[in-house]
This record gives structure tokens, sequence and C-alpha cells, in this order.
């Protein structure tokens, strides 16, 4: 019912070794002691092409949060590798993470000079990241003052602020009423589609989002990695052909959203069975 | 359907110009449903019914991405309507009736133990001589205002007591940082900086005066070895309740190391710290009066403390009690002026300060 026509044509299969925004090249990650070992992923390898949106969906326990950790660069593969060519990735948790030491404002600024943006240039571009996501007149709020939602923009704000070719995203809209939800994912489409229809030096703007709603994955997303669970592996992949923008309530969001649904609950029924 | 779209489509406008204007609240009702449509239409196969102006803004939105068409206005709408309806309204009561109601409850404790004290004295409980009235008290204090002396013993004691803070937080904080910070240092001195706490740093006067005889440096020692471990124990346990998620949302954005700490350690672990510092002024003042009172040579200013211990020898009991109140009284002076109102506005500022 859905014309299959690609919003983007560069859409990388695994295994390409053209350009990419992050490669992660057969990585397997495990904790604990030698002997007693858990092993949370095991082999994945995915390919992010510049400028495209790749959903990871699991179960709890199939290690998305951290193989996006392990992009983050906040802690390293047990094997493989991972590559970010465009520098260190921004990141964006289900938690706003704002400091509540610091104004909205401050807080995309205190990101622009760690990046090394100079003084002077700080504000304009803190009011020009605040504007982009919808709060101009927000510079001078408090955190604590912000709605849940008003936070997440915030916080997508100081992301941009770092510049990076990479967003990584944990569940950062987990926490939020449907409502509120749901405008951010317009929110973030926009924002994605703006950042790469630019044409600004800075480059594309791809984004990794982690997810355990399947809706909100075949919303967003150009690609769907389903990954299954202990260890996490990649199960499957779906193109996502619906043009932008979509809504949650899409009949072909819904179609899509069944079909890997029942992928999922096949991998979820795996552990029970032993 | 088609005849109500067009209104709610226009009306959705209205609000990103005002978010805050009174009627917020009915224009985000219909930018919602303004917004559920629109698109609606051009994902479910264009159905006849739609009228032609959504369906139209709808497919170019589509076709382009980013076009601020219609659709883009809806969501400025109803983005502006959620953060109206979503944020807290921030009420402040005036100062001054903040500072009455405050003031009050402890005004009329004080006036209840100066009433009781009084009828002690009028029932002679204890002699008049060990248990002087609150007047005769008034006028031993009057009596050292008139002689110019009072604010002189006041003044050497706070300044001493200003110096031995500020040198106790400069030592404090960094050897705090330290702990916080390395593993091992903490393993080693972590628990004797704990447990040097509960050590009345007035057992360290008798060591301090074979040290440095009856001079200012053996009441700095005694200031400092009182005050230290609790300002570095205050810094340590503000580091503890440190939010991981701060810490890893510092390193994402690059605060690592030393900026980590300037930017992101430090300001986290604030609260904390200002508890430490405020505990750590009561303890050098604590040990300063401690050190004041033993230590008392001609050729030291004359502070509170060497104050409360002439009037011992004299066996005078008002100018006694009258150099207790003073000590008192500087000590929830500084606290009120100083330590109160940075800590209220820290905390205020990060909106941990909730009103009953």
């Amino acid at each position: 019912m859905t014309t299959s026509t690609l919003t983007k044509p560069a859409a990388a299969d695994t295994g390409n070794t053209g350009p990419h925004a992050a490669r992660i090249h057969h990585v397997s990650k495990s904790f604990g002691r030698p002997g007693a070992q858990q092993h949370v992923l095991d082999d994945i390898s995915i390919d992010v092409a510049p400028g495209e949106f790749v959903c990871l969906l699991g179960a709890s326990g199939c290690g998305k949060s951290t193989l996006l950790g392990l992009v983050a660069g906040l802690d390293k593969p047990s094997a493989g590798s991972i590559e970010t060519p465009g520098g260190r990735p921004a990141l964006m948790f289900q938690e706003h993470a704002l400091f509540p030491w610091l104004t909205a404002g401050r807080n995309i600024e205190l990101a622009l000079r760690l990046r090394g943006v100079p003084r002077a240039e700080r504000r304009t571009e803190a009011e020009r990241l605040l504007e982009l996501v919808r709060l101009k007149g927000a510079y001078g709020k408090r955190v604590h003052e912000l709605s849940g939602g008003m936070r997440q923009r915030v916080a997508m704000a100081r992301a941009l602020a770092q510049d990076s070719q990479l967003l990584l995203m944990d569940e950062p809209f987990a926490a939020l009423d449907a409502i509120t939800r749901d405008v951010l994912h317009d929110e973030l489409t926009r924002i994605w589609q703006t950042q790469n229809n630019s044409g600004s030096a800075a480059g594309n703007l791809s984004v990794l989002f982690v997810t355990h709603n399947v809706r909100e994955a075949v919303r967003l997303a150009e690609r769907v990695v389903l990954l299954s669970s202990r260890p996490g592996r990649v199960a499957r992949e779906w193109q996502v052909d619906i043009p932008q923008p979509r809504r949650i309530e899409d009949s072909a969001v819904a179609d899509l959203s069944i079909e890997i649904t029942e992928q999922l609950r096949g991998e979820i029924r795996r552990h029970g069975q032993h | 359907m088609a005849s109500t779209e067009t209104t709610p489509q226009s009306a959705a406008e209205a609000p990103g110009e005002d978010p805050t204007g009174p009627a917020a609240d009915a224009d985000t009702d219909s930018a919602t449903a303004g917004a559920t449509d629109a698109p609606a239409g051009s994902a479910a196969d264009a159905p006849a019914t739609a009228p032609a102006e959504a369906a139209a803004g709808a497919s170019a939105t589509g076709a382009s991405g980013t076009g601020p068409g219609p659709a883009a206005g809806d969501l400025a709408g109803l983005e502006a309507g959620l953060d109206a309806l979503d944020s807290a309204v921030v009420s402040r009561q005036p100062w001054l009736r903040t500072a009455v109601s405050k003031a009050f409850p402890p005004l009329v404790a004080v006036v209840i133990v100066l009433g009781l004290w009084q009828l002690a004295y009028h029932f002679q409980l204890k002699p008049h001589y060990l248990l002087p009235s609150p007047l005769d008290v008034y006028r031993s204090l009057r009596q050292k205002w008139l002689e110019g002396t009072l604010l002189s013993f006041v003044w050497t004691s706070v300044s001493r007591g200003a110096l031995g803070f500020v040198a106790s937080v400069a030592i404090g904080t960094v050897l705090g940082l330290i702990v916080a910070q390395v593993k091992a240092v903490r393993a080693a001195i972590g628990p004797i900086l704990s447990g040097l706490q509960s050590l009345p740093s007035v057992a360290w006067v008798p060591a301090a005066i074979i040290w440095f005889g009856l001079s200012d440096a053996t009441i700095y020692a005694v200031v400092l070895l009182g005050a230290v471990p609790s300002i570095a124990n205050g810094l340590v346990s503000g580091v503890d309740q440190i939010s991981p998620l701060y810490l890893r949302a510092g390193r994402t954005i690059g605060a690592t190391g030393l900026t980590g700490v300037r930017h992101v350690l430090l300001p986290a672990a604030l609260p904390g710290y200002l508890a430490g510092l405020k505990q750590g002024w009561a303890f050098s003042w604590r040990s300063l009066m401690a050190a004041e009172l033993i230590v008392n040579a001609p050729d030291l200013g004359t502070g509170l403390g060497q104050l409360l211990e002439q009037g011992r020898e004299l066996q005078d009991m008002s100018w006694v009690l009258a150099a207790i109140l003073l000590i008192l009284t500087v000590g929830i002076g500084i606290e009120l002026l100083i330590f109160a109102p940075i800590e209220r506005r820290v905390l205020r500022s990060r909106g941990l300060l909730v009103k009953s």
C-alpha cells in the first residue's frame, strides 16, 4: 500500500566498504572474570552510512545500550573494532542528563566550549541551537523549570552542539508521555532532515537510535536492525521505505511493526525453551 | 469533518506566536486535532473526503522533506502548547513576608527562655552571684561596649576564625579531592579522615602548646586540625553523591581529566561540599574557642575565649554569661548571614529546595 521510494539513496549494506559514519566490525563484548564470563554482544557488524537513520531494536538484555556505549567510546569492545570517522559521537540518554547547576543555554555553551568554539561565538551559536529545537527564549531557564519534553530538546541541542556527524540516542524518549513523545518524533525527524539538507560544511548527520519500542523504530528509521538477546546478535534487518514525514498511526507503519514484532516475539520465545 | 478542519488549521498558527497567551489552553486542543488529521490524510491513500488544503500541504512536505509548510507550523504550535501546559509555574513570596514568618518563631522562643531565666532569678533558684539576671548580663555587655573594647574582642576572634577557616578550606579541598579521586589514597586515609572528626579538637591543644608554645601558631594549628577533616569529608561525600549520569554526560561532551573536574565534578559536588564547609566553619569556631580558653598570654590579642577565661578568673558570672552569648551569637550570625544564603541559592537554582 505504500510506495517503495527511498527517501535517501545512500542505504549501506553490512560489509559495504564505502564511506560510513560508524562501522561496527565483528564486535563482541563480555563482562566478568575469565571462566565466569557473560557474553553480552556476539559478533555484531553494523555499518551506518553518512546521513543514515538506523534504529537498533531489541528486548531487554540484548545489549543495545552496551553497544551504544561502545560506539560512544565509554567502554572498549572485547573483540572486533569500532570506527567513527566523524570524531567523537554525540550521545543522548533516556534521562536528559543536563547539568542542573547551569541554565539551558549554559549547558549548550559548555559543550561548545569543550569543542573549542571561541567565547565570542558561543552565545550566538547556543541561541541558534535552541531555536533549532524550537526553544527560543529558554536560554536563561534552569533545568528544573523545563518540562520533560523541553529538557530532552535542550539535551538534543547540547548533543548537536558537539557538531558530531553521528548522534547516538539511547531510548531518549522512553520516559516521556505519549503525546510529547509523538511530538519529539516529528521534531527529531525534522532536525535530522534539516541537518542533512542544509548542505553545510559540517556534513551529514547520522543517527543510531536504540529503542525497545517497535513502532517508534518504524516511525523514525530508514533501517531497523533487530538484535537477539543474550548474547546480542543481529537477528534481522529491515529497510523502511515509507516516506517521511510518517506518523506512528500510519497503516504502513503498523503493518511493518506487526511483522517486526512477530520476529521480536520469536526471539524472546527462544529464551523460554532452553 | 471537512468543514471543521479548516479552522484548527489556521488557529494552530496562533500559539506559535504567543505561547503564553491566555487562550493557550484552547489553542493546544485544536492544534492537536489539526496535526493528527493532516498527515493521516497523506498516508492513508488520500481519502476523497480530506480537504484539499490539508492534502496539498501534506504531500508538499512529503516531497521536499523540510519545507516550512502547514505541517511544520502545526508542529511548532503543538510544541508551544505542550511547553506552556507542562512548564512549572514558579511563584515566590515577597521577601519581607518570608523574613517575618521565618524570624517570628525563633524570636518567640528566645523571649520564652529569657522569661524563664528572669523567673529563676526572681525566685532565687541560685544566689544572685551564681545566677545573674538577663539585665545584669546586658549591663556587663554594655559596660564593655562603653569601654570600647567589645568590638575588638569580637574582631580578634572572628579574624582568627576566618583566617583559620580559609586556610582549612584550601587544604581540605585539595585533600578531599585527592581522597575522593585516588583509590589508593582513599583506602589508606579515608577512614582516618572520617575518624578524626570524632576527635574533639581541644585534645590537640596540649600537643600544639608543646610544639608552638603560647603563640598564634598554636591557635591556628588547633583550628586547622579541627576544620580540615570535616571540609575534606564534605567534599568526599559530595563527590560520592554525584549521579554517574552527569559524569557519563560530561565525558561524552569531552569533559575529561582536569576539565572534567572543573566543569562537572566540582559543580556537581557543590551541595555536599557546602555542607562540609558549613560544618568546617562550626568546627573551626569551636576549636578556636577551645584554643583561646587555654592559650592565654598577655602578648596575644584578647579574643572571646580569653574574655571568657578572664570572667572565670574574676568569678564574674554575668561577664562569663555575656562572653558565652557573644560566642554563640557570632557562630549563629556567620551561619545565617554567610552560609545559609549561599546554600539556599545553590539548592534553589538546582530545583532542590522544595517548598512544603
